[in-house]
Order: structure tokens, then C-alpha cells, then sequence
């Protein structure tokens, strides 16, 4: 890679777009810098003046409800002020495009794009087109990154977990498909855990997965041998019609994860998903719902780790120097 | 009688197994002598090319010129100004045209475009399939008649085999050469895959196949071994699969959309070893000019290609000053190479053969910025680098169509 648009001439983050590419300090010192929006004895997140008078717009092309309102959450603990936009339903269906969008907006004076789009890379187009001053998070393009989801479940993990050296962390299911794997094992490698797995059928893998930095299993149950951490991946329904898969009961016979498999695991081991849930496709409710589960811890986190991201890139983009 | 004399260059003709400095005299739009001129010769034009290497004008087997549904890219007159600026004499022109070529009077329109850019040596190659669509076949022998030289289904794959093999058996019935980009968009662009299938209907067939853009490793090894056992078929690669892998991609630069994509180093390697030993015959451009719009987007959204006449040249010297090919290897896959697979009487400097000549300045160095580009498109990952080796001369048919600082 020739140069990392995501910092800026100093090396500070401008733009948060793909983990890769960025340092295991950077990601630290996101987590850090979440972990201090978190009061330590009720785990509320305090309000903090830290970006009042900004404008940050939730451009989002795709539908969310998780990733949209914990970003709008965490722009109002910030104090800034916070556009909500459902491109679906808007401009671009009357034709105007991408870069005619993000110009108009540009226009009214905002501060920070935060982007979902279905297209790989939308992001990073946006953050090369847009104005110098302007600050890009992606909230998740395509198949392609899913950075702040990976962030948050990394603080989850630290939270639980605190030495990434010593984990074995499981991902399972639909990898191919997934922007939250991607990231996440990005993450996981730069913080240095002992092991990414990822357990999947091979339709439900990338070609040379490997090369990610991953063993790879095709057996839930070899494969939660010494796990720590089990991160469990949405399938969609729209996979059982392209040939990827048989059926949905066959995936949850071999795939999904109920408490019989996951006492397979290391017996302290944790229960993650990034949501949302399908109880009784990849995952038994009794699972989702049980003891080790932290899967609404996760949301709780993605307030403060966002909240982070957000602060850090602005305050690196020259505008709270 | 024009009567042209072009002295003292280093004179290079793989065909002919030449490789020395002398001179060339052409009379009537023909070569009529190397090193001795012939009789009676008194010269109209002289042109110095000390220092100079003069060889056959380059055939590229795979070019977009644009035009009709498409002059925002590019017009028969921006992208034959650059043609002609990087030596390139003669042109195929791919079908995916807009419209398609599937029909003669698409031909011999675009055979009246070339004659008015003033650049004739265009040929169009005719859709395997009428609108590219895979599904029925195209008006083949009436598109040869009207000036097509092969068919080809482009970038679009021929997703029924029974039809590929009719559409084969067809073409091989009037002696036409298919040229293939193997290509299975259900695989994500895997092209190996497609190839073998094709390479089993060549066989099958008895067509003429030549295969186009290769990109990947196996491919190589496939066609060496088809070649070795004994099946008619030859091969090109795009000039940038040649210095270009995913690993040069700056991340979601649309400059880099290429198809088939920027692939692995060791893909790279192979290609490169392909075109030293001769399973790759050839080289091509790929030239696909675009207009700024199109590269306006995110990666996937916008449209693939290079605009690529222009460094046609300096890539491959850059290939032989890391020696990976001979210059003469490197000359002979842009002049000979392609004229043989083509079965055309040019890409060589023989006596008799109309007089398409390339002059260029091996060590002449070029930035690439708006004063030295030519094509419409300025779509090249290669845009602000240095280039070494410049076209300083390029004639037609003994008409000189381009001469540096003119």
C-alpha cells in the first residue's frame, strides 16, 4: 500500500474506513479512549462537550437499526448535532448521483460523514472525493469492512478478556459474506491474539482464506476444541437459494451452536454475535440468552467505542487542535 | 512515385532475422529495399533515424476506439491520433461496440469512421453471437465479407456450450478465427476454467483459436500444454498484466479496474515467463479509453480498463530492460507475432509488404500529462509517471501519419 488515506500527514486518524492498514497502538488507543466515556461503577456513558457546534450526517444506503442508532447515540453524547439520512428513499432514486449527494451535503457545512453502503469501497470513494476538513467513518460497505463493529466487539472482548495473547477466538459461519469477519480478523491479528479460527462450510469461505492470517475448520465440533472467544455470524436466508447451502435445519444440525456444542469450548468461554440474531438457524436461544452470552453487552459498547472513533478522527482532522 | 528514405537506424525484423543498422526505401507505399537502395531511387522524404531502432508498425489485437454510442470516451480521431503517436499501424477493434458488431452494415460503417480519421488499417472483429448476447449466432461469413477479420464474443462469456461449439463449428466452416476471453462471470471472472472448456472444443472443432487477455497462471500452463500437444492455438496478454498485480492497487482506485482483474505475483510470473518462452505469442493494449464519469464512483460501480495505446511501447521496453524478453523477443510480440495469428501480409519489414513502419527513440524519457497524451481517456495508473522510449516516427502504408514535434 502506498499511503494509508485513512490518517492524516501526521499519522493521526482522519478517516476510519478498514482495519487493515492501521497499528496495534491506534487500536488501543481507541479502546482506551472508550473505555474513559465508560464510568467505571454503573458503566452509564456521561455527555461530553467534545464535539459541540459539529455536524455529523448518518448517510446510510442500507437499512440498520443497530450501527445507525448507536452512531446517533454516541454523536449526542458528543454533543454534536446529528443528520439521520435514508438515502434509499431519497435522492438517489431520482437519479443524482453518489458524488452529487455527498456535494449538496458538503454544502451544509458538516463536519463528518458516517457511511453504510452496499457497495464495496463506497467509503473510501467518499473520504477521496470529499472535502479536506471533512472526517469519514464506515459504518459497513458490501462484503468489504465493517471497522467499528470489529472495534466494539474487540472492546467487548478486552473487557472480559484483557490479554488478546492469550486467545483462541472462533468465528463461524458465513465468512464469505461477511463485512464483520473481515474486520474483525484483522483486528484480532493486529492485537495479537494466539489464534483466529474460522469454521464454516467451504461455500461459506473465501477462496484462500488462510492468507487472511486464519486456521480453518469445517467441523463445529473440532473446532471449538480450546476456544475462548465464539463469535457467531448472521446467515441469511437468501443463501439457501444460491446452492451455498442445503437447508437451514441441515446448517443448524452442523453450524449452529447450542449448549451441547458449546461445551466443546473452553467451559469460561464467551458467546458473541454482531445481530442481528436468527434463534434456531445459527444460534439456540438458550445460547443466545445464556450465561456466556454478551451479545447486549455488545451493543452497550458500540455507543462508547464509537463515540471514540468519532472524537479521535475530528480531533486529528485539524478542527479541535 | 513517392520514394521515402529512412537512414541510418538500427534496423529490427524478427521476421526476417534482422537486427542491424541501415537504411529502408520505400517507393509507392511499399518496402522496396533494405541496405541497398534500388534503382532510379531519388528521395522525396528523408528521415534521419540515427540512434533510432526502425521496426514493422505494432498490430494490436485488442482496442475500444469509441465512438458512435460512446464519443464521450473517445472518437475514431482522438484514439488513431494516439495510435498512430504510440507506432501502432494497425487496429482490431473488439465487438463490443455500441451497437454490437452483429451486422455488416455496422462494419462497413466503421470502415467509413477509420477512412475519415485517416487512419484505413482498422479491423473490426465480428460478434460470435448477435448482440453479444451468447444465444444466436451472427451473420458470420457477411461480416468477413464486409472486412471483419475474426469474431469474438468480448468480455461476454457464452454461457451454453452447445451453442459455443455450433457457433465454433461455424466460424472454422469459413475460416475464421475465433478469439476467446475466456471468461466465467459465475465464477467471478475465473478464466481457467472457461479456457479448458474452449480448448476442448478447438479440438473438438477444428477452429482456429486464439486466446485473448490472459491473466492468470494457469492459463499459461494450459495453452503450453495444448500447444505442446499440438492443437492450433495461440494467446496475447495485456501489456499491464504484465507489470501490474493486485498489490499495486491503491486501494478502491478505479484506475486499477481492469478485467480480467490485477491478479497474484505469481500469475505475473508466469505470464511473463509465457511471453520469454512463446506460449504467450503476443501483446496487446487493451485500450479502453473512458471518460471521467466513468471511473467516478466506488471500485465495482464504475466502469473496467486502461487507457493503454500510449504506454504500449515504454511497458514493453521497461519488460526488456529488466530482461525479462529481448528486444527483439518484445518487438516480434507486437509486430510479427499478432500478423501471423491474423494471417495478414504485414508486421515485417519484407520487400513487397506495404511499408508500415514504427521509428522510436529507445532512450528518449516522457512524462505522461496532458501535454503528451493523445487519447480521449486518461484513465492509466500509469498518469504523472516517466516513461522511457518514445515513437518519434510512424508511417502507413509509407504515409507518414505521426512524427514527433509536428
Amino acid at each position: 500500500m502506498t499511503h494509508n488515506i485513512q490518517l492524516n500527514s501526521e499519522g493521526k486518524l482522519k478517516h476510519f474506513l478498514t482495519i487493515d492498514g492501521f497499528d496495534r497502538a491506534l487500536l488501543t488507543e481507541i479502546l482506551d479512549t472508550a473505555a474513559s466515556f465508560v464510568n467505571p461503577r454503573d458503566g452509564q456513558i456521561k455527555k461530553v462537550p467534545l464535539l459541540r457546534g459539529k455536524t455529523i450526517v448518518n448517510l446510510f444506503f442500507e437499512n440498520s437499526t443497530r450501527t445507525r442508532t448507536t452512531f446517533e447515540l454516541a454523536a449526542k453524547r458528543l454533543s454534536a448535532d446529528v443528520l439521520n439520512m435514508n438515502i434509499t428513499t431519497s435522492s438517489t432514486a431520482k437519479g443524482e448521483s453518489l458524488l452529487d449527494t455527498i456535494r449538496n451535503l458538503e454544502a451544509m457545512f458538516v463536519d463528518m460523514f458516517v457511511v453504510r453502503h452496499g457497495i464495496s469501497g463506497a467509503a473510501h470513494f467518499i473520504a477521496q472525493q470529499t472535502a479536506p476538513h471533512i472526517s469519514v467513518i464506515n459504518a459497513g460497505d458490501g462484503q468489504h469492512a465493517h471497522p467499528t463493529q470489529a472495534m466494539l466487539d474487540m472492546f467487548t472482548i478486552r473487557q472480559l478478556r484483557p490479554d488478546f495473547s492469550k486467545l483462541r477466538v472462533a468465528i463461524i459461519g458465513d465468512i464469505l459474506h461477511s463485512r464483520v469477519a473481515r474486520s474483525e480478523i484483522h483486528a484480532l491479528n493486529i492485537l495479537g491474539v494466539a489464534e483466529v479460527r474460522v469454521i464454516a462450510p467451504k461455500t461459506l469461505l473465501p477462496a484462500k482464506v488462510e492468507t487472511l492470517g486464519v486456521t480453518v475448520s469445517h467441523n463445529l465440533i473440532e473446532g471449538l476444541q480450546d476456544i475462548d472467544v465464539i463469535i457467531m455470524l448472521r446467515l441469511q436466508k437468501e443463501r439457501m437459494t444460491s446452492a451455498l447451502l442445503p437447508g437451514e435445519s441441515e446448517y443448524f444440525k452442523c453450524f449452529g451452536l447450542t449448549e451441547e456444542k458449546l461445551k466443546i469450548a473452553k467451559p469460561d468461554a464467551i458467546v458473541m454475535h454482531p445481530g442481528p440474531i436468527n434463534r434456531g438457524v445459527e444460534i439456540d436461544s438458550k445460547v443466545a440468552d445464556g450465561k456466556q452470552s454478551v451479545i447486549l453487552q455488545q451493543v452497550s459498547n458500540g455507543i462508547a467505542v464509537r463515540m471514540a472513533i468519532m472524537a479521535m478522527a475530528m480531533q486529528h482532522n485539524g478542527v479541535m487542535a | 512515385m513517392t520514394q521515402l528514405h529512412i537512414q541510418h537506424g538500427r534496423i529490427i525484423d524478427p521476421a526476417n532475422k534482422i537486427d542491424r543498422v541501415g537504411d529502408i526505401y520505400i517507393v509507392d507505399g511499399k518496402i522496396a529495399a533494405l541496405f541497398e537502395p534500388p534503382e532510379n531511387f531519388q528521395a522525396d522524404t528523408v528521415i534521419d533515424a540515427t540512434g533510432k531502432v526502425v521496426c514493422a508498425g505494432f498490430i494490436d489485437l485488442s482496442t475500444r476506439l469509441r465512438d458512435m454510442g460512446h464519443s464521450r470516451k473517445g472518437t475514431f480521431k482522438s484514439e488513431t491520433r494516439a495510435a498512430a503517436s504510440a507506432g501502432i499501424t494497425t487496429l482490431c477493434l473488439q465487438p463490443d461496440t455500441r451497437p454490437a458488431m452483429d451486422a455488416a452494415s455496422i462494419a462497413e460503417y466503421i470502415k467509413d469512421l477509420a477512412e475519415k480519421a485517416n487512419y484505413p488499417q482498422i479491423y473490426p472483429i465480428a460478434a460470435l453471437t448477435q448482440k453479444l448476447d451468447g444465444v444466436e449466432l451472427s451473420s458470420m461469413l457477411s461480416l468477413k465479407q464486409a472486412g471483419c477479420i475474426a469474431v469474438s464474443n468480448a468480455n461476454e462469456p457464452v454461457k451454453n456450450l452447445l451453442i459455443l461449439r455450433r457457433a465454433m463449428e461455424y466460424a472454422a466452416s469459413h475460416d475464421l478465427l475465433y478469439i476467446c476471453r475466456p471468461n466465467d462471470f459465475s465464477l467471478s471472472n475465473k478464466e481457467t476454467i472457461a479456457l479448458a472448456e474452449c480448448l476442448e472444443l478447438a479440438e473438438l472443432t477444428g477452429c482456429r483459436v486464439h486466446f485473448g487477455q490472459l491473466s492468470c497462471k494457469r492459463s499459461v500452463i494450459k495453452i503450453h500444454q495444448a500447444k505442446k500437444y499440438g492443437l492450433n492455438v495461440s494467446a496475447d496478454v495485456a501489456i499491464h498484466q504484465l507489470h501490474l498485480t493486485e498489490n499495486d492497487i491503491i486501494p478502491f482506485d478505479s484506475a486499477y479496474h481492469v478485467l480480467p482483474p490485477l491478479r497474484t505475483e505469481a500469475d505475473k510470473k508466469h505470464l511473463r515467463q509465457g511471453l520469454a518462452n512463446g506460449t504467450i505469442n503476443s501483446i496487446c493494449s487493451d485500450h479502453q479509453p473512458h471518460d471521467l464519469d466513468a471511473k467516478l464512483g466506488a471500485f465495482p460501480e464504475t466502469e473496467s480498463g486502461v487507457s493503454s495505446l500510449e504506454t504500449l511501447l515504454p511497458l514493453m521496453l521497461k519488460l526488456v530492460a529488466k530482461r525479462v524478453i529481448s528486444l527483439e523477443q518484445g518487438i516480434a510480440a507486437l509486430t510479427h507475432q499478432p500478423a501471423q495469428i491474423l494471417r495478414l501480409p504485414s508486421g515485417a519489414l519484407t520487400v513487397g509488404f506495404s511499408a508500415d513502419v514504427c521509428i522510436f527513440d529507445p532512450e528518449l524519457t516522457w512524462q505522461i500529462n496532458n501535454d503528451t497524451w493523445q487519447s480521449r481517456g486518461i484513465n492509466t495508473p500509469f498518469w504523472g509517471q516517466t516513461m522511457t522510449g518514445r515513437v518519434t516516427h510512424t508511417l502507413q502504408a509509407g504515409k507518414i501519419i505521426f512524427s514527433l514535434n509536428n
